[in-house]
């Protein structure tokens, strides 16, 4: 089964901008995430992992009534954004929730797993 | 509903014996199908199927491998009937299930008899699954292992049944969709899963023994169907030894039932209680459990709390309890597992064993952290002890305070008959801990 770990953060956009900056900066080859996500490939369960910018760049697409109206801003102004994800294909919840509680911590931050469906109509054009 | 067998009320044999079974037929079906609601549909076609069978027919020799046998059946001709595609059962399961059944229909009873003890754990396990809220987590267990039905716990815990029957629905369609498996965990989950398992057997068994939403102080129901839920884990688990701390100190608390209340309803204190309506039988099998549990040496808070009521158990009278082990106990239990609650009950024991100031001296910093100001039992224990100490117009002060924060009216109201309203002629006598299982 495919599961999502979702990361959410309380960081805001000059909090992330830093953190990003400090992250470039130490050019760490051995730090914990690189660690974290070197063990989940040599496990073989990992299919994808992606880090987003802070939610406050994001562009939002509405439809309403017919049209499609572009906004400057997220889907929904929170306190807590998702700023990352992990992809993983594992046997079950207990797994999935095993890579969550390894992965490296930040203060106020929150881990959603989502199991992914299978075996939808619109899944079978990703393998043509 | 499915078949919901079983009356709440006064359980005969044979309903316990029905349920048993049909909960047997829901983890096994479950285990194989992995989704509660396909194999609680099952179970109800083959127990619909049994009614009309076994009526023309007469019992066949093994009820359950016909029951079971025939609920497979079922599941796999829903499957077939539903199509492959419009199936909440992964795709991949059911074809190892249709082929199983096709090729080898025999092999099939057998089979399923032999990992029965695996399937009621896997069941136990998926439906106290730290991912679930744990009020879903009693309500599956409830349902799905003790064979309730919806209506019956609905009752039990004072909500609409509409409301906990969407609640079973959308827990259903988690486990199945979040991929929560009906597995023994892996042993290096084991200990943790088995920590929520035996909370909800727990959870249950206090709602039972001193509810706080019903006005009732005891609701013996919920605690006969803990105790048999806490028997048939330690069945399947004999060798944990917290399990089978969980059941001692259950039949250890169950055998005071009887005792616990006047005839009006009133709560009687452990202190007044008369000990020869305690069960003996009961006592009996709780400590010999206990034992048992203390033989494996892996101690824990269950086995501590079940080693607390065996001392009062064994006791001839309030007075002659062994009030200094007991407060020995209370202190190694605050140290596995530290809450200001623990350090109450230690107050009280302490009080009994080396007098009250010493007890007060154990209650002051609780007090004075301000952590339990709206817990009755704090005030209650505070007002004993000052009473005890000569005190009478500051406990007055301390039972006012526990008759304003307890939420069960019958100990409420016994409070104020006896030590607010009138002023008080026999001091020294705390009600048993306000009411909640210590």
């Amino acid at each position: 089964m495919k599961y999502a770990l979702l990361i959410y953060s309380q960081l805001n956009a000059d909090e992330y901008g830093a953190v990003l900056d400090a992250t470039r900066q130490a050019d760490d080859d051995d730090g914990p995430w690189v660690q974290y996500t070197r063990a989940a490939r040599d496990a073989g369960v990992l299919v994808a992992a992606e880090q987003l910018t802070h939610d406050d760049t994001a562009t939002s697409l509405r439809h309403q009534g017919g049209d499609r109206m572009i906004t400057d801003g997220p889907f929904m102004e929170t306190k807590e954004h998702l700023l990352g994800f992990y992809l993983f294909d594992v046997d079950d919840l207990d797994t999935a929730l095993d890579w969550a509680k390894r992965m490296p911590t930040h203060p106020g931050q929150t881990i959603e797993v989502r199991a992914a469906l299978a075996g939808l109509p619109w899944q079978r054009a990703l393998a043509d | 509903m499915a078949a919901g067998p079983g009356g709440l009320a006064g359980t005969t044999r044979l309903e316990r014996a029905f349920r048993e079974e049909w909960g047997a037929v829901v983890a096994t079906l479950a285990r194989r199908l992995g989704d509660l609601q396909a194999a609680e549909d099952a179970a109800a076609e083959a127990f619909a199927a049994a009614s009309v069978t076994w009526a023309r027919d007469g019992v066949p020799p093994n009820p359950g491998g016909w029951l079971t046998v025939t609920a497979w059946r079922k599941a796999v001709d829903a499957h077939r009937a539903a199509g492959p595609r419009s199936t909440s059962v992964d795709p991949q399961v059911l074809g190892s299930v249709t082929a199983d059944a096709r090729t080898a229909p025999d092999i099939a009873e057998t089979d399923m008899t032999e990992t029965l003890g695996d399937d009621r754990l896997g069941l136990i396990f998926a439906c106290c699954h730290p991912a679930l809220a744990e009020d879903v987590r009693v309500a599956l267990t409830l349902r799905f292992v003790a064979g309730l039905t919806t209506r019956e716990i609905a009752a039990a815990f004072v909500v609409p049944e509409a409301t906990l029957a969407q609640r079973l629905v959308r827990a259903k369609r988690k486990i199945r969709e979040s991929g929560i498996r009906f597995t023994v965990p892996a042993p290096e989950r084991l200990a943790e899963r088995l920590q929520s398992v035996r909370a909800v057997v727990y959870l249950v068994f206090n709602e039972g023994f001193a509810s706080s939403s019903g006005s009732s102080l005891i609701r013996g129901d919920m605690c006969d169907e803990a105790i048999w839920l806490g028997r048939l884990l330690h069945r399947l688990m004999p060798g944990d030894a917290e399990t089978a701390g969980l059941l001692a100190l259950m039949l250890l608390h169950e055998s005071r039932r009887a005792a616990r209340l006047a005839a009006d309803g009133r709560p009687i204190p452990l202190a007044e209680q008369d000990r020869s309506a305690w069960n003996s039988a009961l006592i009996a099998e709780g400590t010999a459990v206990l034992d048992e549990a203390l033989v494996l040496r892996s101690p824990g808070t269950y086995q501590l709390q079940a080693a607390i009521a065996a001392l009062h158990a064994a006791a001839g009278s309030f007075e002659a309890t062994d009030w200094p082990q007991i407060a020995l106990l209370y202190r190694a239990l605050a140290r596995v597992d530290p809450s200001p609650v623990v350090e109450v009950n230690r107050a009280v024991a302490v009080g009994m064993a080396d007098g009250p100031l010493a007890g007060l001296a154990v209650l002051a910093p609780v007090l004075a952290s301000g952590a339990l100001a709206e817990y009755g039992p704090l005030h209650a224990a505070h007002g004993f002890l000052l009473e005890k100490a000569g005190d009478s117009e500051r406990a007055r002060g301390a039972w006012m305070r526990a008759t304003e924060t307890l939420d069960n009216a019958a100990v409420r109201d016994e409070l104020l008959r006896r030590y607010v309203e009138p002023r008080t002629e026999n001091p020294g006598r705390g009600v048993e801990n306000g009411g909640s299982a210590p």
